[in-house]
């Protein structure tokens, strides 16, 4: 599985202009707010669309400016969440996570549904409304909701901030675990530097629109290309807290990392 | 004192009112989708038209449903042609006149209802692959739900209460087209004082109790 993409966009007050490819890995969009990072997103869902540019999945065109194709979103096979994990606030854990499932026949989708619920650790919430539930599971839901048309690319806009750091880690674990389940590319937007390092194989630093470096956490951390990256990577004091997450894989050495 | 005409009026005035409901609200919440959803030349016209009968007097709208439907009228000349009927003056205009004067209401408020749902659920949907009709019927409307809920009272409310544009396109014939307002209107001309105070004290209270019902589940709308 590979996304290709090449966007170009003229929008009130800034243009993005944009161009990457990523594989069956994480790649985080990290960047400033206004940097162009979720709009990107929107832009490859079909959401929005481009002035010029493409968007390929596996070599299929869903969009292409000079050859006039653009799928609508509906026909588009990604799985999105939304910032703040959108969820719709009518209908159950039970009926979102089915909402998600279309094209799926109604026998196996109930069955569909009861795995999802299990594999997403949402046993006894089935019949709770998302205003009933917390942050953490609410991103849960939405990740199952995403999930269940078996999408072949996953775009995650922010889906970590206003979360606890526990709550968090454990979110962090689950995007690591889907990833190694389906196997594609997730395309994660964070204007947060540690989610990013504690993620990302490919990081791509956005500002202005425009991509100002792309490659490995380390490549880059090493070798910051300017000024500009390098005052977007030290804005916060990231070492100490970096260490704290990558030492506290899991909520139990946070603890004992508290502790100590 | 509730002679049989009095009765009939009542009778009449939900029946009348009921009528223009039953095609307000499904026209109401499309031409509101539409206004809500949608971008396209011309908009703002559309959306004027749908608004001027709450600022012009019912009067006006009485005068064009004339022009329209009246023997001679624009659709109405063809109406009697095919069919030898005219809708003038019987209960049917009375309901065409509710209709139009009340449709406003429903159209407003849905489509403020529909405005403040968060665009990223509309959009969720499209993303999870369901088309545009489905997510209206499963997510934009269910969503609008209180604010339909509000708008369609609303329009019950003004369509129980139409007087003028009635009074123009289907008269006053007692035992055939005399709605409620019309009857306090003629009891007071007749000094008939003790119905018109009946009447205006039960529409007093209908009017009442549909506003404070509206403004209970449109207020939560907005929440």
């Amino acid at each position: 599985m590979s996304l290709a993409i090449k966007l170009f966009k003229n929008l009130p007050g800034f243009s993005l202009n944009v161009e990457w490819q990523a594989d069956e890995e994480f790649v985080v969009l990290f960047g400033p707010s206004g940097a162009g990072k979720s709009t990107t997103l929107k832009l490859i869902a079909g959401l929005i669309e481009p002035d010029e540019g493409f968007v390929k999945l596996n070599g299929d065109v869903l969009y292409d400016s000079q050859r006039k194709i653009n799928v609508p979103p509906q026909k588009r096979p990604f799985g999105y969440v939304f910032q703040d994990s959108t969820l719709f606030p009518h209908m159950t854990v039970k009926g979102n996570i089915a909402y998600g499932g279309k094209h799926i026949d109604k026998k196996s989708l109930e069955q569909r549904v009861r795995q999802m619920i299990k594999d997403f650790h949402l046993e006894g919430l089935e019949d709770k409304f998302p205003n009933e539930i917390s942050g953490g599971q609410k991103r849960r839901v939405a990740l199952a909701m995403a999930l269940m048309r078996e999408p072949k690319a996953l775009l995650l806009d922010e889906p970590l901030t206003a979360l606890d750091i526990q709550i968090k880690i454990e979110v962090m674990e689950l995007l690591k675990e889907i990833k190694e389940k389906f196997l594609i590319p997730i395309i994660l937007v964070t204007h947060d530097i540690l989610e990013a390092f504690s993620l990302a194989e490919k990081m791509i630093i956005y500002r202005n629109g425009r991509i100002l470096q792309m490659g490995t956490p380390a490549e880059i951390l090493n070798n910051p290309i300017n000024e500009d990256v390098e005052r977007l990577l030290y804005a916060k004091d990231i070492f100490q807290e970096l260490y704290i997450l990558s030492g506290a894989s899991t909520p139990k050495m946070l603890r004992q990392l508290r502790r100590t | 004192m509730m002679d049989s005409s009095l009765l009939f009026s009542i009778r009449l005035s939900f029946q009348v009112a009921a009528v223009a409901e039953l095609v307000a609200v499904p026209v109401g919440i499309f031409v509101a989708y539409i206004l809500a959803m949608k971008q396209f030349k011309g908009k703002d016209i559309i959306d004027t038209i749908f608004t001027l009968p709450l600022v012009l007097p019912p009067t006006v709208i009485g005068y064009y449903l004339i022009v329209l439907l009246g023997r001679n009228g624009i659709i109405g000349k063809y109406l009697y042609e095919a069919m030898g009927f005219n809708i003038m003056f019987t209960w049917y205009a009375a309901a065409v006149a509710s209709f139009c004067v009340s449709l406003p209401l429903m159209v407003k408020t849905t489509k403020a209802a529909i405005e403040l749902i968060d665009k990223n659920l509309i959009e969720a949907s499209y993303t999870l692959g369901h088309s545009e009709w489905t997510t209206a019927i499963r997510v934009t409307l269910p969503l609008a739900k209180r604010g339909i809920l509000a708008g369609a009272i609303l329009t019950f409310a003004r369509a129980l209460g139409e007087f003028g544009a009635t009074l123009m396109v289907a008269g006053n014939i007692p035992g055939k087209t005399t709605t409620v307002p019309l009857a306090i209107y003629t009891a007071m001309e007749s000094g008939e004082y003790a119905k018109a105070n009946i009447l205006a004290l039960l529409f007093t209270v209908i009017s009442g109790g549909s506003l404070y019902l509206a403004n209970k589940y449109g207020g939560k709308a907005v929440k």
